[in-house]
């Protein structure tokens, strides 16, 4: 409970690829982060199976490896990296405060928000009730456990393709359950599914609920055009159906956009609040890749820079004014 | 961080006299190399682990090379932690947690 008198310069949240790049790109500027990775340190890369397209790696590689990689390279330059969540923030004024699950309270000039983006559930009964025993929100983890078992994978864009084609290594046959007719995954992911003799498509159809005493017995889908309900016996549910922003934390505190994203100014990564940043699956709605999270990640870290420079010069921290328009 | 383990390695073959048997509460971390967010969890065990050192055990166990176990406790995610009080399964924890919040998880046991 011990309140640190130390000003940081930068404080980063969250320990994605935008998080480990600007805790990489602030360190290499002596502004010693602090970084708050989180409980799920890694974000969301900590959940896939091969990068395929993060250039410089031609043979692709796997997510944690490269989670471990941007981690580890953000530890040579300095960045103090903290295993902690972060409950609290406070961000008016020339220096803000973030509060840790444990009760400490830190404080810093500049902060980077990049907390990323949580897996979406399908809010159906049973779907929490049934989590761990056989609803999944991690392939990678738990497809082992279905082994010569009837899965199903919800979900139309490329983790859904993803999940589904990586789980046939286990599974007997794995139903690709979808409530529209087209796909918002992209053609090599698609294609790679549909060529994969175990997979099923089942297109138009919406999960109304799981069901299962003590685990997944199946589930209960409606056909979206005919309204016509019917169950599909399976032992496991893969739920890959979108991320929402992880905004909560500085909802009511910076300026977000209807679906929870943080805004940014323009080009930059400028939040609504002055010397507060956003970069990555926390601001991006549009392209949400590793490597544009990265990007984003880096471009927070040298405007955080470039913000604690010019407030600085100008003797206080609050007197910036920001990008134009 | 020391370079000595505080948590131990239980197996299928182990698990009745180290866990079951156990005079302390056990904390059974189910992991796998392949598993992504288990790697998140397993820093935060070790240091739960070294504070709560004589209270609790924290064992871990390899669900790839010990499968019969897993099915047992009908462990189908990973992680997931099962709090083992005189050989009964008292608590059970799905996915990777914070320090804080896996304290207040098996406060009322440890």
């Amino acid at each position: 409970m011990s309140a640190t008198p130390t000003v940081h310069d930068v404080i980063v949240v969250g320990s994605g690829p935008a998080g480990y790049t600007a805790a990489i790109y602030t360190a290499r500027a002596q502004l010693k982060p602090l970084v708050f990775e989180g409980t799920t340190f890694g974000g969301a890369l900590m959940t896939t199976t091969e990068v395929e397209n993060y250039p410089g790696f031609r043979s692709g590689i796997t997510g944690p490896e490269l989670m471990d990689e941007m981690r580890e390279q953000a530890l040579r330059f300095g960045a103090d990296l903290r295993m902690e969540d972060v409950e609290a923030v406070s961000l008016d004024g020339p220096v803000k405060e973030v509060v840790t699950a444990d009760g400490e309270k830190h404080r810093a000039r500049a902060i980077i928000l990049a907390m990323g983006a949580a897996a979406r559930y399908l809010g159906v009964p049973g779907e929490q009730d049934l989590l761990g025993r056989g609803v999944s929100a991690c392939a990678t983890c738990d497809g082992f456990f279905f082994r010569d078992q009837d899965i199903a994978v919800i979900g139309g864009g490329d983790s859904a393709m993803e999940e589904a084609t990586f789980l046939t290594r286990f599974a007997r046959s794995v139903t690709l359950v979808h409530r529209r007719e087209e796909f918002r995954a992209s053609k090599i992911m698609l294609e790679r599914a549909r060529d994969n003799d175990k997979i099923t498509f089942l297109t138009n159809t919406a999960v109304v609920a799981v069901e299962g005493e003590t685990s997944v017995t199946g589930l209960r889908v409606r056909d979206t055009v005919t309204g016509r309900e019917s169950a599909l016996p399976v032992t496991g549910v893969f739920v890959a159906i979108g991320h929402d922003p992880r905004s909560e934390l500085v909802r009511g505190a910076v300026d977000l956009d209807p679906d929870g994203y943080v805004l940014v100014r323009g080009q930059t990564t400028a939040t609504s609040l002055e010397g507060v940043f956003a970069a990555g699956d926390l601001v991006d709605r549009t392209y949400r890749q590793a490597i544009t999270a990265a990007g984003m990640g880096c471009s927070a870290a040298i405007d955080a820079e470039r913000w604690l420079a010019e407030a600085h010069e100008s003797g206080a921290a609050g007197k910036m004014i920001g990008a134009q328009q | 961080m020391s370079d000595g383990s505080a948590t131990v390695t239980v197996s299928d073959d182990s698990f009745a006299e180290d866990v079951l048997a156990s005079n302390t509460p056990v904390l059974v971390d189910f992991w796998a190399t392949w598993c992504g967010p288990c790697r998140m969890v397993a820093p935060v065990l070790e240091e739960i682990a070294s504070e709560k050192a004589g209270a609790l055990t924290v064992a871990k166990l390899d669900v790839d090379a010990n499968p019969s176990t897993a099915r047992d406790f009908q462990v189908v995610s990973i992680p997931t932690l099962i709090l083992f009080k005189d050989g009964q399964p008292v608590k059970r924890i799905v996915g990777a947690k914070g320090k804080a919040a896996l304290l207040r998880e098996i406060a009322d046991v440890v």
